[in-house]
């Protein structure tokens, strides 16, 4: 019998919910329909640390239209204990509570919220409340708040410790060739396309139906109940489409707490978006300085490394990253020690964003580990190889996979790596020096306990549902295909839901772990659901399975086939009318440990790519172009290799802003971000990029997670802006060790 | 006959409105239109026209272009009581689903998006492109559609989606 090709896991499909983002039809948080709408504006505290002493409303109140300002003063009760802010991500410390009372924790803090009858006349009263502050002294400057630089008492989750060994500082006093410095990130922000925003329905009888732009609808649900004193059943938390969040959605934001007090003291339906200027309101990447002092033998082998790093958080909580542990993991070398400590400054709470912790500390570690290459003479790719170690060198456990070698080897190929000239200044076209570098890229392969439903009606349509997110990581395009393959489905007969939080649990949607976990839930559901069709099938008159077993059969464009007798074929119709079902219904977990994964249990997970970078700088002006990218991953099995390599494509295009652009700044004067717009912060245009090539090597791993699968959010973003770095040093011989490498720096 | 935006809510203002003539996507109306109230939040607000997106409400991120008369803008930097006469195509204007605009189609097939939400301004600025009739070489395409940030960062898939409807009407 002739079939068509099956569609299923490595098919590169059409993302499935394309034509809804390309026809406009796709509604984002803000954009959901509700009638009597309220509008919120959002008033901003304009100095970083003190009190509110009066709030002059009355302009603003005068205002047609506007009717109510919220303040600390009038706002109806809300929780007040830490334990109800905390959040699916929580942070130790205490969590920020909005409108909570008169304390000014941070510039840009907000402060008040008016709601009018349209958002022009919300938006205009808001800009005539006057507001009377008490200041006291501040400090928003990163090196200055280093001088008190500490260890936190309580860890974060996820947190780990870096782990010495052997005696690194003899090592470095004794190595015969010797790299030292401190290297720098800048602030970033996450600045997704859509700004934050949340539509709350009122539905009259205490119940309310939320559209947010989070990463997590259950982890909403949860802290809008707790902060609220909601009953769970009241609540329901909608984020079907989000457009883009890079990590900045983990943790509630607080326009869906004003929008939803709002709601609640007017009784009527609110939507609130931040501006543009407000999304600086929030979570950032920490700014960070890492020491890196490294140790070799002439021959390019490491002897010593030593990393210690510091990351900026708020007064109020500890918000910790794993920067330090990379480079000791990565390299075989047999002393090592780290230091992770933490400095306050008078911002909000830093955040994690694409890959938190690696973006930065791996890539610094690899502008380092370039140096070092030049001070040994041994070509920088050569020296990677020398010092590969096979094993997590840090914890001396095996990985489950690591094909990082094979990773180099295709991109190296690729990119003509070995037609690289050796001298740095050694290139040059017309007026632009060329330079090529390389890098390692670094993640964690994760997993997380997630829940799926699958259901299968009489007329061949599966619907697969999870309450995970897709924030344009292709969730709902992975869901579809991992059932599609299970149960021998065309794509066109499956609906994936996800992006609300009545659907069976998942957790935020970040870290890489989605696709991974959210999969194998999936596949779990549709396999139960295989396993309830093969029992109907067993009703059919004549039993033409013949009693097979769940292992004896496979499923096959929507029919159950006898593996050793193709021929014989029973439609899914066939076996649930003989069964008299019209439905069938599974729901299942998929927690870590389960399947080969137990295997990997004492073993280290992680993803691995080897990045390739061209750059042309002009050498009067110090204009830098990133030419040509490669980046070969190692990530495990890829489920839809179109959508995989956006995913990859997205984290270099972050990477080279990086490396170039991305710099939040402050007026310390002030406490304040000033160029919180898209015409002072800087993320790459269309200009910008130029060719950008992936390639994913093949990395069977069956104890990784189940499905093999090791997640892409991040792994793009990591050691991108070092292969840059390391490129323009070849270019332009000037080492610059802090990012992004802006004009300035390499003109200086 | 003419309808008022949002009907009860705007009716109620007392800041005045200005009768103006809009054909938005084929359809013309006359509308009373608040003075401060730019295309884009009229298109979001008024119509439902959420297609439309909003990302930075300044003219810095391309994500509400939109076409008048033709040539593309940013609707944010509009007022709409400026555009009396104007016509006016949204995303929602050039292609529906089932009946996909070329420019769509190819977006898709590309995967010239991830999140989605810089997509229909991508769409509407990259059909204000072709009708320049300047841009022909990925050079200056890249350089023409500066204008609309995507921080997904799919760039290098939209110029791809962009440029194969170029060739195609070449």
């Amino acid at each position: 019998m002739a079939t068509a090709a099956k569609i299923g896991i490595g098919s590169a499909i059409n993302r499935v919910d394309g034509v809804e983002k390309v026809t406009g039809t796709a509604r984002y948080a803000a954009e959901h329909p509700v009638e009597n709408l309220l509008y919120g504006y959002i008033v901003e505290a304009a100095i970083a640390k003190g009190r509110v002493l009066s709030v002059d409303e009355d302009a603003a109140r005068a205002v047609p239209g506007v009717v109510e300002v919220i303040t600390h003063l009038n706002r109806p009760h809300v929780a007040w204990t830490d334990h109800s802010y905390q959040d699916e991500m929580k942070i130790p410390g205490s969590p920020f509570r909005p409108l909570y009372d008169d304390r000014i924790h941070f510039s840009q803090q907000p402060i008040a919220l008016v709601l009018a009858e349209t958002f022009e006349a919300a938006r205009y009263a808001a800009s005539l409340i006057e507001i009377a502050y008490e200041t006291e002294a501040h400090n928003t400057d990163f090196d200055v708040a280093l001088d008190d630089e500490y260890v936190p008492k309580k860890k974060r989750s996820g947190y780990v410790p870096p782990k010495d060994r052997g005696d690194a500082a003899q090592a470095f006093a004794d190595a015969p060739l010797r790299v030292a410095g401190d290297y720098r990130l800048a602030p970033e922000h996450h600045n997704a396309m859509e700004m934050f925003g949340s539509t709350v329905e009122w539905h009259g009888d205490g119940s309310i139906t939320v559209w947010d732009k989070t990463q997590g609808s259950q982890g909403v649900h949860a802290y809008l109940a707790s902060v609220f004193g909601f009953s769970k059943k009241k609540v329901r938390v909608l984020n079907p489409y989000v457009g883009g969040a890079f990590g900045s959605g983990l943790r509630p934001q607080h326009q869906v707490f004003l929008a939803v007090l709002a709601a609640k003291m007017l009784e009527r339906s609110v939507r609130v978006t931040m501006t543009r200027q407000q999304m600086f309101s929030h979570a950032y990447r920490p700014q960070a300085v890492q020491s890196i002092a490294l140790g070799a033998e002439t021959t390019g082998k490491l002897t010593a490394i030593r990393n210690a790093a510091t990351t900026s958080t708020s007064r109020y909580e500890d918000n910790m990253e794993n920067v330090v542990t990379w480079g000791l993991m990565n390299y075989d070398c047999p002393n090592a020690d780290a230091e992770y400590t933490l400095a306050q400054i008078d911002t909000p709470t830093s955040a994690d964003m694409r890959a938190p912790g690696a973006a930065t500390g791996m890539t610094l570690f690899e502008i380092a580990i370039d140096e070092m290459a030049y001070a040994a003479k041994v070509d920088p790719l050569e020296f990677r190889l020398i010092n590969y170690s096979p094993i997590d060198a840090m914890n001396g456990t095996p990985y489950t996979s690591k094909a990082l070698r094979e990773a180099f080897r295709e991109g190296a190929e690729a990119f003509k790596w070995s037609e690289r000239s050796a001298e740095p200044r050694s290139m040059r076209e017309g007026n632009e020096l060329i330079g090529w570098g390389c890098a390692t890229g670094m993640w964690d392969a994760q997993f997380s306990k997630t829940s799926a439903s699958a259901k299968l009606s009489a007329n061949g349509h599966l619907e697969v549902a999870c309450a995970t997110s897709d924030i344009g990581t292709g969730s709902y395009t992975v869901m579809t295909l991992v059932a599609a393959d299970t149960l021998g489905l065309p794509p066109e007969q499956i609906t994936a839901k996800l992006g609300d939080s009545d659907l069976p649990a998942a957790p935020v949607e970040g870290g890489s772990w989605g696709a991974a976990s959210s999969g194998a839930a999936v596949q779990l559901a549709c396999q139960a659901v295989g396993k309830k069709l093969l029992k109907a099938a067993g009703k059919i008159a004549g039993e033409p399975l013949d009693g097979a077993k769940i292992e004896d059969v496979l499923f096959e464009d929507g029919c159950i086939v006898l593996k050793d007798t193709p021929t014989v074929r029973v439609p899914f119709g066939d076996a649930m009318r003989a069964a008299d079902l019209t439905e069938i219904e599974e729901e299942a977990t998929a927690a870590p440990g389960f399947g080969d994964m137990w295997k990997g249990l004492h073993k280290s997970k992680n993803t691995h790519s080897a990045i390739f970078a061209e750059v042309r700088v002009d050498e009067e002006l110090g204009v830098v172009r990133v030419t040509r990218i490669v980046d070969a991953v190692a990530a495990g099995r890829i489920i839809n290799p179109k959508t995989a390599r956006s995913q990859i494509l997205g984290g270099v295009v972050m990477g080279i802003g990086m490396a170039l652009h991305e710099e939040t700044f402050s007026d310390h004067r002030l406490g304040r971000w000033m160029n919180h717009n898209f015409g002072e912060y800087h993320v790459p245009v269309h200009a910008d990029i130029h060719d950008i090539q992936v390639i994913f090597v093949d990395e069977s791993d069956p104890e990784v997670t189940p499905l093999g699968v090791k997640g892409l959010g991040e792994i793009g973003i990591v050691g991108t802006a070092a292969a840059i770095a390391n490129a323009i040093y070849h270019a332009t011989g000037k080492r610059v060790r802090s990012l992004p490498i802006t004009i300035d720096k390499i003109l200086e | 006959m003419s309808t008022a935006v949002n009907s009860a809510t705007y009716a109620a203002m007392p800041i005045g409105r200005v009768p103006t003539t809009l054909t938005i996507n084929g359809q013309t109306r006359t509308r009373a239109i608040e003075p401060w109230t730019t295309l884009l939040d009229l298109l979001r607000e008024g119509e439902d026209l959420i297609g439309t997106k909003k990302g930075c409400d300044h003219g810095q991120c391309g994500a509400c272009t939109v076409l008048v008369d033709g040539r593309r803008i940013n609707s944010c930097l509009k007022l709409a009581v400026t555009l009396d006469g104007a016509e006016i195509t949204t995303i929602e204007g050039l292609g529906q689903p089932g009946n996909l605009h070329p420019l769509q189609s190819a977006f898709c097939d590309h995967d010239a998006f991830q999140c989605g939400y810089c997509t229909p301004g991508q769409i509407c600025s990259a059909q204000g492109l072709i009708n320049e009739g300047k841009a022909r070489t990925r050079d200056e395409v890249r350089e023409l559609m500066s204008g609309n940030l995507c921080r997904c960062g799919a760039y290098t898939n939209i110029i791809d989606a962009v440029l194969d409807v170029i060739g195609e009407q070449a």
